[in-house]
Order: C-alpha cells, then structure tokens, then sequence
C-alpha cells in the first residue's frame, strides 16, 4: 500500500524583478512527518514558506494538499474563499513575530476562540473550555485567559499563537522561525512543549529556521537551502551528522563550534 | 406635569428668522454686496470654488455672503446647489500649457523658457497689518507689462527631453466622474485627484506637511507653480468640432520628486499634481505632494504606515462636507440609543451589587 | 416649488438610486455601492434615508418621519418639510396611514404592512467598521462570509461583562448570509425586522444602499448559551400604561424624579385617545 502525501509541493519559482527567491522546488510531506527548512537569511526559506502558504504567488509551480472532500487540489489554483477555508481549517501558520499571528487588542480566549468561532462554534461555555483547555496545553494559566496579549512576555505571546493555531485540529503547520526573538532559555521551553504537542497530535509540519538546534529537535527530514535553490536533503540526523554539500558542512560545522 | 416636547416646526422657524437677522448684523452699517465679494474677498470665492466643484465666481460670493463667511458652510451651499444641475457633457482637457499665465514660478531651475512671473502673490510682503484699509481709498495702480502671446511650456517639459522624469501616459478612458459614481478603492489616479481638488485645504495641508516632516519619505520640489487662465472648448455634435464656450482661472503645481529606481528602472524624477479653481495655490502645492504620496504603490516604492500613503485613509477623510456633516450629527438626538446603554449599565451595575451583598450575607 | 425637481433629484439619480435599491432588495442585506448625492442638509443628518425616501416617492404617497421614534422631533420635522415643500405629498403622523415612513432610531410600535416602506437612516452601515477599519478588508469578509471576528467581539463582551454589551445598532444575519447593521435602532427593535414591508437602508456619507425584502430571516447574532435579549426597561408608559412599547426616560425634577414615556409618540397618543392611561396622565392624577 502506498501512502498518499498530505502535501505535493512541483517546481516552485519566484523571482523578484532579475533577482532569484527561490526556483526548482519540489517535495513530498508526507501525514505526520516535520520537515525543516533551514538557511541563512536570504537563502530563500521563507519565500518558499509563503508561497506554499498562499500567502506570496510563485512565478511557476504547484502545491498540491489532500484536501477532505476532492484528494490532491493545487491550492494556486483554488478559489480564493476556498483557499482562505482551508487556512482556517485544515492549515495553520505560526509567525515569527507573535504580534503578526495574534490580536493584540483581544483576550487570549477570545484569541484561541476566534478559530473556532470562525468555524461556526456559537456555544459561549464550551469556546471557553476550549480555550482554556488549550491555554492549559500551552502552559498558560487558566486565570490569564481574560488578559490581552499586550499583557503577556515574549514566550507566552509566542505559545499563545501556538494555542490559536493549534486549536481546530489542523492538518498541517507552517511555521516561521518560531523561537526566532526569544531568549535561549524561553527557546528551550518553547521547543520541548512544541516537540511534545507535535508527537502527541501527530502533527505534519513545516519548519523554516537558521537553527539548527530546532531542526534537530523537531523536524524527520531537512531541506538546505542556499541561494534560492535547495542544495542538500535527506532524513535530519543524516544530514547534520553526514553532510554532503560544502555549504551544508558550513553550516553544521559553525553550529559546532558554538 | 409633563407635557410632552412639541413644537419642533415653530422652534426651527423661529431659529431661521434669527439667524438671517444675525446675518445681517446691525443695519447702520451697509451691507456687504455679492460683487464686493466676488471682487473683493477672491481668494475665499476661490475655495469655495474649488472645494464645491463648481465654476462660478458670483454664485460662490452669494454663498459666502449666505453663510456669513463661514467658508465649509459656503462649500456645502455650492455643493447642494451643484448636485442638482444635469450633467450636459464635459469639455475638452484643458490645455494648461497654453495658459494666459498671471504667475508662474518653478523651483527647480533658476530660469526658464517664459521666464518667471512672480505675480500678485502674498509671498514678499510682510506681514504687518496695513492700517491704511481701515480707511477706505485709492489703489495706486500696478505695473503692467506686455502680455505673452506665445504658449508657456512646461518645465517638466524639459526634464522630460532628457527621459530623467516619469512620462505620464495619457490617458485613454473618459475618467470617472467621483460626484457620479461611488468612491471604490483602490481608485485610480484620476479619481485620486479629483477627491484631492475637492478635499478640504486644512487636511490636505497638513497630510502633505506631514510628508515632509518624514511621515512618508518623498522630498519634493516645485518643479513649476503657474496659475492663469485657460480655454474651455467643448464638442457640439450638432456643429462636428469643438467651440470655445468661456474660460476658467486655475492653479496648475507639477512637483518633482526624485525615485530611486527600481531593478528594471534606472533612476528619475517622478510627479505630482495639483490643479485647482481660482488663485488657490497653497491647496494646489499641497494637493501635489499628497497625489505623489499616494502613488508610492503604483511606483513601487516603499508604502510606509504614514497616513499620506494610505490611499483609504486620505480619500475617505479629506471631504470637509462629509466630515462636518458627520462630526456634528452628534448634536442630534441620540436618546434612544442613550437610554438601551443606561438600562444596558443599570442593569450591570445591580447584578454586581447583588453579587457582592450576596457575599457579604455568606 | 418648481426650482427643483419632484423630490428635489432628477430623475437620472432617482434611477441610479433606484437600481440599487433593486439590487439590495435582490441580495438582502449586502451594502450596494451607490453615488451618493450632496443634498441640501448636512452628511450625518439622514442625506441616505433622504436620498432613497426621494427615490421611492410618488406623487400619491403619503410620508410619515420620525426621529427617535418621534414625529415632532427637529430633525424630523425638517426632513418632512423639505418632501412638502420639493414633492407636495401628503404627509402624516400615523403609522397606519403612511405609505413612506422614514425613520431614524426606531421602528414603529404598530407592525407594518404589506405595500409600506420603511427607510432607515444609516451613520455607518459596515457591521464590522470598529472591528476592521479597512474597507477593502470588509468588503472581502462579507464575500467570502468570514464573520468569526464578528462574534469574538460578543465572546470578548461576555468574558468582560457577563453579558453582550451591545445595546443598540445590534448585528444581525440576513437570510443566512450577510451580516448586517440594522442602524442604530434599539435592540429590542430587532425582532420587528422581520416584517411585511420592505425596509431599505440609505447611508448617504458612507454612499452605500441595502435592503430587507419582506418576510425575509432576520437573526441577531448570539451565542446558544448567550441567546439575544431584546429586553428594555422594566417599566410600563407612565402616559398610556403601555408595557411592551420601547420607553424614553424623562428627568421631570431637580431631585432626580423621572417618568418612562413611549418613544413612538404617535403609538402613545393613539393609545391615550382610546382611554388608555398611565401613572401620570392627567386624568390619573387629578
């Protein structure tokens, strides 16, 4: 028996003016698999991300998704309420920066809510419980659940936007450089609750990061990307412990060095 | 015992005798004339020329005169007015650089062909109150000199010879017409810049001020500030060709901005507009920096979150007779509304002290 | 008069009025863009209510406006004036007799019929305005009914005050799609929306047009363990003794002494002339 993937990504290309984004593009994600994306900045990475993520049109390409209802669909080529359906259902995306992902002005519950009002929840008590629920998932007091972002530190922002995302059961998670902006004990924390929600949930995810150390901990396979092109992957541990590409062993031998 | 308000009907007249009373002020002294007015107070007639999108000098010093000198009342009289009188046709473009110029000046080069006309401009006086006027007397009369005959181009003109400003393609649609059709955005320049011509002068003041004060980066210079008269020429079906059917006095500003370039662009200069009724020329330099702003997406140049570049934010807030309309309906009764978030606050206010009596008693 | 046209527009903007006025009654609740004309009262002052009342006006009409469910309030006496003065209709204060009935705040006691219309003065027509100030951002909502911020801003009321804090110009959903600002009526006026006349929405300053055709489905967004509560102050009219009619609060003293009146004075008035009375009638009191 052959598993279908949950994301057939052919060829992507963007370029901005005469400059490369990213070009020749293309994998397989495959249900519950993590996948990192890594590079330096302007590598490409997270063009990439935004393309597969509706959020930036490529010049060329596909990003097929096995949606519920009709199997592999192109999501280019979606209708735009289609499109926009998915990203409040099936897709997730966690920003680098909380602030981007969250409503600053509404209270957390209203926050992790507002997914599953979106969806059609019109049940006060049970959108509270939920929401509270998944504050608790997060590490976040029950009794801040009132409060506003604005309120919480840069780790509880960040897994605040983790709840919101998380909470209608999505099937796949992009993520942007989502430890980016936080101290490195933050990070560590950050890092074991996301490993353990990933497991839990059997979550299929997309990565993009410059740290290695996030990769390492959360992702099955690597794509390394240098340039716009992808010029190294395989399975995570194979390609950190035995990179092939110069660059790769650049990369992995800087991160030694630390 | 109450009895209930009435009487709304006699109030409001009562009101109107009053105010054309006050108008009037106190009857030994004479009264103002629609063409001292017109000739007298021309800049104000010329606001509310441009802001009530309509061409008629006596009809503005009567609404001037109407509303007592309050100049966005005057607009609104014009405005109202305006809405009413059936859209025949519309003229040619008119072609400013054949224009009959009183005042032509440019920033950019020290001269130019057509030379620079400083005109009757505010610019050199000083501002010291000429005590003289409190009397009434004679004007000593002016300088003239011959007038041109030739047409005046533009100054832009010249940077264009050398492909170091933006060309601005002409147009092939008729433009939209924003008093007939509903502002939907994103507009299009034209439509852009007929919202400008008729937004308040204050706000498009300051939006343009603040653009130079760094809220949205875009240096400009005057490239050429002329006003003067121009020919209107209008089609006559019945005829085949156009006829002059009068002439208009406008503000034309052209400002030059200078635009990086992009990757597929080498560097040039790019443009701002600005065209107004009359002697307007603050609205008109003001106008031309904010239409410039506006265009920073259609450049391709950075957007920043200043307000000048926000296309929604200018167009929906520069037009005084929508916004004073607006901000003074709030005078009007709201009592309805008032009494559900009393009810709405007692009601809040008596569950929380039985909650807390509840409390107490526990 | 005869400087204007009959109902002051010419009859070029009567048609675009007209058209989308159609088109709103086609798509209930959806905001029609429309060229919103200056006319000769201020923007905010019911120039929308105005425009369409002048777009449905025939000669054999018969208008009735209220403001603050009132007939004799200024602002509705001046809009009446001014259909008397550029149309020459009849004009009316009773609800029964009106064929146009402009309105602004309220929706009259007496239901409405089949053949009436009731015009509502719209301020800001966009239901989701405060929430996202983008115009080009709401319209896509509408499109593609994305209304889930609609309802945090009912969940953030409740977490905050235990209630939906929202009293008034309460939103609705039409006929199971467009969420929609019903003006700012009270919101024990919403149940009556669902009605037999045709209610058109003018919100002139904001140029936009929208309708509800008759009979049509009118819900007041809720949650189900938060149902909507059309619910107004628990007194009866101290006039006509009226329990179930929408009341004004009148402070009659110094001493902070007050009495709760109908706020549709025709209703109230009609009610007393039929014997009804209430704690501080005249008759009553004496």
């Amino acid at each position: 028996m052959t598993i279908q993937p949950l994301l057939s990504v052919k060829d992507i290309r963007k370029t901005y003016g005469g400059r490369i984004g990213c070009t020749d593009v293309s994998f397989d994600l495959y249900p519950g698999e993590v996948m990192g994306i890594v590079g330096e900045s302007g590598s490409g990475k997270s063009t990439l991300l935004n393309c597969m993520a509706g959020h930036l049109p490529p010049d060329s390409g596909q990003v097929l998704f096995d949606t519920r209802d009709r199997g592999m669909v192109d999501t280019l080529t979606m209708s735009e309420p289609e499109r926009r359906m998915l990203s409040r259902t099936d897709w997730a995306f966690v920003h680098q920066h909380a602030r981007d992902g969250l409503r600053m002005g509404v209270s957390a519950g209203g926050n992790v809510g507002e997914r599953l009002m979106a969806v059609g929840a019109r049940h006060y008590g049970n959108i509270r419980t939920q929401a509270i629920d998944w504050l608790d998932r997060v590490e976040i007091n029950e009794d801040r659940v009132d409060d506003k972002p604005s309120a919480f530190s840069g780790g509880m922002q960040q897994r605040l936007q983790i709840a919101r995302n998380l909470v209608t059961g999505p099937r796949l998670v992009f993520m942007d450089e989502p430890t980016g902006g936080l101290d490195v004990s933050v990070q560590a924390r950050l890092l074991d609750l996301l490993r353990g929600l990933v497991r839990e949930m059997g979550l299929s995810a997309i990565i993009v990061t410059h740290d290695l150390a996030v990769v390492r901990l959360l992702a099955d396979r690597l794509m390394v990307m240098k340039s716009g092109h992808v010029v190294e992957h395989g399975l995570t541990d194979q390609v950190l412990d035995d990179p092939q590409h110069a660059y790769t062993q650049l990369l992995v031998s800087s991160v030694l060095q630390v | 015992m109450y009895v209930a308000v009435k009487g709304g009907e006699r109030a409001i007249d009562n009101a109107h005798a009053w105010l054309a009373e006050e108008r009037r002020g106190d009857v030994t002294v004479a009264e103002l004339t629609v063409p001292q007015i017109r000739e007298q107070l021309a800049l104000a007639v010329n606001r509310v020329m441009t802001e009530g999108s309509l061409y008629d000098p006596d009809l503005a010093a009567l609404a001037i005169k109407q509303s007592r000198g309050d100049l966005i009342e005057a607009i609104f009289l014009i405005r109202a007015y305006r809405t009413t009188l059936p859209r025949i046709g519309h003229s040619h473009p008119v072609e400013t650089d054949k224009m009959a110029c009183d005042r032509r000046v440019s920033a950019t080069f020290k001269d130019v062909p057509g030379g620079q006309v400083l005109g009757p401009t505010f610019d050199y006086t000083h501002r010291l109150l000429d005590f003289k006027l409190m009397a009434e007397g004679e004007v000593p009369e002016a300088v003239e000199a011959e007038p041109r005959i030739e047409p005046t181009p533009h100054v832009t003109s010249f940077l264009n010879k050398e492909g170091l400003i933006q060309t601005e393609a002409e147009g092939e649609d008729t433009p939209p017409d924003l008093t007939r059709e509903p502002l939907e955005l994103p507009a299009n320049r034209a439509l852009r810049l007929q919202a400008l011509t008729r937004g308040d002068e204050g706000f498009i003041l300051s939006m343009a001020y603040s653009t130079q004060r760094g809220y949205g980066n875009s240096h400009a210079f005057v490239g050429e500030l002329r006003i003067g008269k121009v020919a209107v020429e209008i089609d006559i079906p019945e005829l085949g060709f156009a006829i002059e059917v009068g002439e208009v006095e406008l503000t034309e500003c052209e400002t030059v901005n200078k635009f990086a370039g992009s990757k597929v662009e080498p560097p040039q200069f790019t443009r701002g507009y600005g065209l107004t009724f009359g002697q307007t020329e603050r609205k008109a330099i003001s106008m031309a920096l904010v239409d410039r702003s506006l265009r920073s997406k259609e450049l391709g140049v950075e957007v920043s979150n200043s307000p000048a570049h926000d296309e929604e934010f200018v167009l929906y807030h520069c037009d005084n007779i929508q916004a004073t309309g607006f901000l003074e309906h709030i005078k009007l009764p709201h009592y309805v509304d008032f009494q559900s978030e009393m009810e709405l606050v007692r009601k809040m206010r008596a569950e929380i002290a039985s909650a807390s009596a509840k409390e107490a008693a526990e | 008069m005869s400087d204007y046209n009959f109902a002051y527009l010419d009859e070029q903007t009567k048609r675009m009025i007209r058209r989308a006025i159609l088109k709103g009654i086609a798509v209930p609740g959806y905001q029609v863009p429309f060229a919103s004309r200056e006319m000769p009262m201020p923007y905010g002052w019911g120039t929308g209510g105005v425009q369409v009342s002048a777009a449905c006006l025939m000669p054999e009409d018969t208008l009735k406006v209220i403001d603050q469910g009132a007939d004799d309030t200024t602002n509705a006496v001046s809009i009446r004036k001014f259909f008397e003065k550029t149309a020459e209709i009849a004009v009316t204060e009773k609800t029964r007799e009106a064929t146009v009935i402009q309105t602004r705040h309220r929706i009259p006691e007496e239901p409405l019929k089949e053949g009436q219309i009731l015009v509502y003065q719209v301020p800001i027509p966009e239901p989701l305005r405060f929430l996202e100030p983008r115009e080009t951002e709401t319209r896509k909502m509408h499109a593609l009914e994305e209304y889930g911020l609609m309802h945090v801003k009912l969940y953030e009321d409740i977490a905050k005050h235990g209630h939906i804090a929202t009293s008034y110009a309460y939103p609705v959903k039409v006929e199971g799609h467009y969420v929609m600002d019903p003006s700012p009526i009270p919101k024990f006026d919403n149940p009556k929306m669902e009605m037999a006349a045709i209610q058109l929405f003018g919100a002139g300053r904001e140029q936009r047009i929208y309708a509800v055709p008759p009979y049509t489905k009118v819900v007041s967004l809720d949650f189900e363990d938060h149902p909507f509560d059309p619910s107004k102050a628990n007194h009866p009219c101290d006039l006509c003794g009226a329990e179930h009619t929408y009341l004004d609060e009148v402070i009659i003293d110094d001493d902070g002494g007050r009495m709760f009146v109908c706020s549709d004075t025709d209703y109230c008035a009609e009610r007393q002339a039929m014997g009804h009375r209430g704690r501080l009638s005249p008759e009553a009191a004496e």
